[in-house]
């Protein structure tokens, strides 16, 4: 309990006091805001903030997954416990659905990660989502590096890097036009690191597939990929089976796991903040095609 | 570990981003793809050595043009701290960037380049973290090793320095002589300049005193959202959240609510599922009182005979943020702590040249990137500290009711 002789916060307790603020002064400003929820670790954060921040009630919108078709099933279980423990509605919007409808073009080679952004805006704009809290970290990136708390959308869901608002003490202008929204980053000053500490503390139900488990890998680009029907082996590629955890969940075909013998948070903690290499960088085939795939993916309005 | 936050401002040629980059790398914020990332990229551009500016500079226009343009925030920790960088450009052009990163910046890093000295820039910088009443200044005096590690080249410039900042409201001046990029005096303390007693920059980051500079007297609470389940669990719970801006609020507190003025006593303080003693800044909670009253978002929890001035009338310095200049009878929407209201500005008093402090009562508009005192009429009354007592109750942003853009940046006089 934060209260003490020196009337000091910890860092992790001051990070959660910022952002609880953030998601309440959104739902006391902007009309309808929805959580998009991954089942990864930065929205577990999230959703415990959220639940936090509005107790006793529920919680005052709801959870949207972008289901890729492509997700690991551990994560669904999670997502399917914590709707039913808050008793929080969900909305899935899927990419198989917005392929069928003709939203996205699947031409066989872009990847379901960036139709995800198709079928997202999709569903926002369905919805009548005026804001979409989302996970991301300016530590994860350096075009997130530049990204407002309060980030604006315009009618095409279009991030413009150069012409943000600038954002002041905890002034955060939620302001908009018919059909443009807010992408809403409570998350934005934690690191990989700070999101482990506090799920540590919190001791609240993460996929399993964040810890060492024995799994069925291949390694492609130096990233070692899960088998699976929709990852086919290329020539050359060898499946082995190793004791591995996930560092990031994405979509099967693209996210990594690393080899790794972390069962408990506080192992993960050790391993973490022992780690030399981003998470990204680590275990994201979408990241790695340019030094700018960020900035352009998130222009068009990624997560 | 607690938690500080520091705002750099300068340009490339400072060392700026050197400094930065070597902050990170030395404390391990750095991981190895990035480096490598970087080290080719200074390769295939043909540098001789790596440019750790490439770690900070995130946008792609930014890389292209080799020039920082907005505010970046960096993170890295040490046993003792973390931190938040705010890495803002140093160029006048961009004033409003580095007005933005110093807003919530416990501490301020002015560089400047030890064979040059103080330069209009360095000043401009200086002027801005004590507009914005950063409490802790530190002029890192870089380049040491070009000057041959000269003690009287450092003190020369300290002096100046020292003589300058007479002149505004810096509580906390450290002067360092550093080499960002030979790592002198950044992180341990550099055998090259022995005549040097002080602590290295990274020791007097970690260090530094900031549990001080709040308000720990005046209670100041705005009510930010009241949270009413409406469920059968609990159905009579009404409680107010927000987050605590000043002093420390105590369960059994008598308490008075802004703008009504009506009084009642703290019934109880909850943090998620638990019940605090008390709250202090910058905590979180939920504040339920004892009386049943009309409390709603924009009003202010306060003690009864403490309380922030409730007004029409605002008198501010005014940092101007778009290119469309400020100028009076204009209407725009004012946003201060949780109450939204719209405003007028009655009368620009003066431009102040941030370069030289000097008044221009002339001026009849505010500029880009110009601070200036601004008189405005509000539709409703606000609840206002003076910004030099409460940084959070005493300042406001000001945004364009067309374009929806936040456009000025304003402290309370």
């Amino acid at each position: 309990m934060p209260s003490r002789a020196d009337y000091r916060l910890s860092h992790l307790e001051e990070l959660e006091s910022e952002s609880i603020h953030i998601l309440r002064e959104v739902v006391a400003e902007v009309e309808k805001p929805v959580l998009m929820f991954s089942g990864g670790k930065d929205s577990i954060v999230m959703l415990r903030l959220a639940e936090k921040a509005f107790h006793p009630a529920k919680l005052p919108f709801p959870l949207l997954q972008v289901d890729t078709g492509l997700d690991f099933p551990e994560v669904l279980e999670t997502r399917d416990h914590w709707v039913a423990r808050l008793g929080a509605r969900l909305v899935v919007a899927s990419v198989e659905d917005a392929i069928a409808s003709g939203v996205v073009v699947d031409d066989g080679r872009t990847s379901r990660n960036r139709m995800q952004t198709a079928t997202l805006l999709d569903a926002i704009e369905a919805h009548g989502f005026t804001a979409a809290f989302g996970g991301g970290r300016r530590d994860e990136e350096k075009a997130r590096a530049k990204e407002r708390v309060y980030s604006h959308r315009d009618e095409f869901g279009q991030w413009d890097p150069k012409n943000q608002r600038p954002e002041l003490w905890s002034l955060y202008n939620g302001r908009l036009h018919a059909g443009e929204h807010l992408r809403i980053f409570p998350l934005s000053n934690w690191t990989e690191l700070d999101v482990w500490h506090y799920l540590a503390r919190e001791r609240v139900e993460l996929p399993s597939i964040y810890f060492a488990h024995r799994r069925r890998v291949f390694e492609r680009d130096g990233m070692l990929l899960s088998e699976h029907p929709a990852n086919p082996c290329r020539d050359g590629e060898v499946v082995t089976e190793r004791t591995v955890r996930f560092r990031t969940v994405g979509d099967l075909s693209l996210t990594g796991c690393v080899e790794s013998s972390a069962t408990t948070l506080e192992e993960v903690v050790e391993e973490v903040s022992l780690a030399r290499v981003t998470e990204r960088g680590a275990t994201r085939g979408d990241d790695r095609f340019s030094e700018a795939a960020m900035e352009d993916r998130k222009k068009e309005g990624y997560f | 570990m607690d938690l500080l936050r520091f705002a750099t401002a300068g340009s490339v040629d400072d060392g700026k981003s050197t400094l930065i980059g070597r902050l990170l790398l030395d404390s391990k914020a750095i991981f190895e793809d990035q480096l490598e990332a970087v080290e080719a990229t200074s390769r295939t551009k043909g540098y001789d050595y790596t440019d750790l500016a490439l770690l900070t500079d995130g946008l792609r226009s930014e890389r292209e043009q080799g020039i920082t343009i907005d505010v970046a925030y960096r993170y890295f920790a040490t046993p003792r701290r973390k931190f938040i960088i705010a890495d803002t450009p140093g160029h006048v052009q961009y004033t409003r960037n580095m007005v933005t990163g110093a807003s919530t910046a416990d501490l301020g890093l002015v560089l400047v380049d030890a064979r040059q000295g103080l330069t209009e820039q360095s000043r401009r910088h200086a002027v801005i973290l004590s507009l914005l009443r950063v409490p802790h200044l530190v002029l890192a005096v870089n380049k040491m090793d070009l000057v041959g590690f000269d003690e009287q080249v450092f003190e020369a410039i300290r002096e100046d320095f020292v003589a300058f900042a007479a002149r505004l409201d810096v509580p906390d001046l450290e002067v360092i002589p550093i080499s960002a990029l030979k790592g002198d005096n950044v992180v341990t303390r550099s055998a090259s300049m022995p005549w040097y007693e002080g602590p290295s920059l990274l020791h007097h980051l970690e260090h530094v005193h900031i549990a001080s500079d709040r308000d720990l007297r005046d209670v100041r609470f705005p009510v930010q959202y009241v949270v009413r389940p409406k469920s059968d669990d609990h159905h009579d719970y009404r409680g107010y959240a927000g987050r605590v801006a000043g002093g420390v609020l105590k369960r059994g507190d008598e308490v008075m609510v802004l703008p009504s003025g009506l009084t009642t006593r703290v019934a109880g303080i909850d943090l998620f599922d638990e019940e605090v003693e008390e709250a202090f800044p910058p905590m979180s909670v939920v504040v339920r009182l004892e009386d049943d009253l009309d409390v709603s978002r924009g009003d202010m929890v306060c003690r009864p005979h403490n309380a922030p001035e409730a007004t029409q009338d605002v008198d501010a310095m005014v940092c101007w943020m778009t290119r469309e200049p400020l100028r009076p009878r204009q209407k725009l929407a004012i946003k201060h702590t949780t109450r939204s209201a719209r405003a007028v500005v009655k009368d620009i008093r003066y431009r102040l040249d941030i370069n030289t402090l000097h008044r221009d009562p002339e001026g009849s508009e505010l500029g880009l990137n110009e601070i200036g005192r601004v008189t405005l009429r509000t539709t409703q009354q606000l609840l206002l500290d003076p910004y030099e007592h409460n940084r959070t109750t005493g300042s406001f942003i000001l945004v364009d009711e067309a374009t929806g853009s936040t456009v000025g940046a304003g402290m309370v006089n």
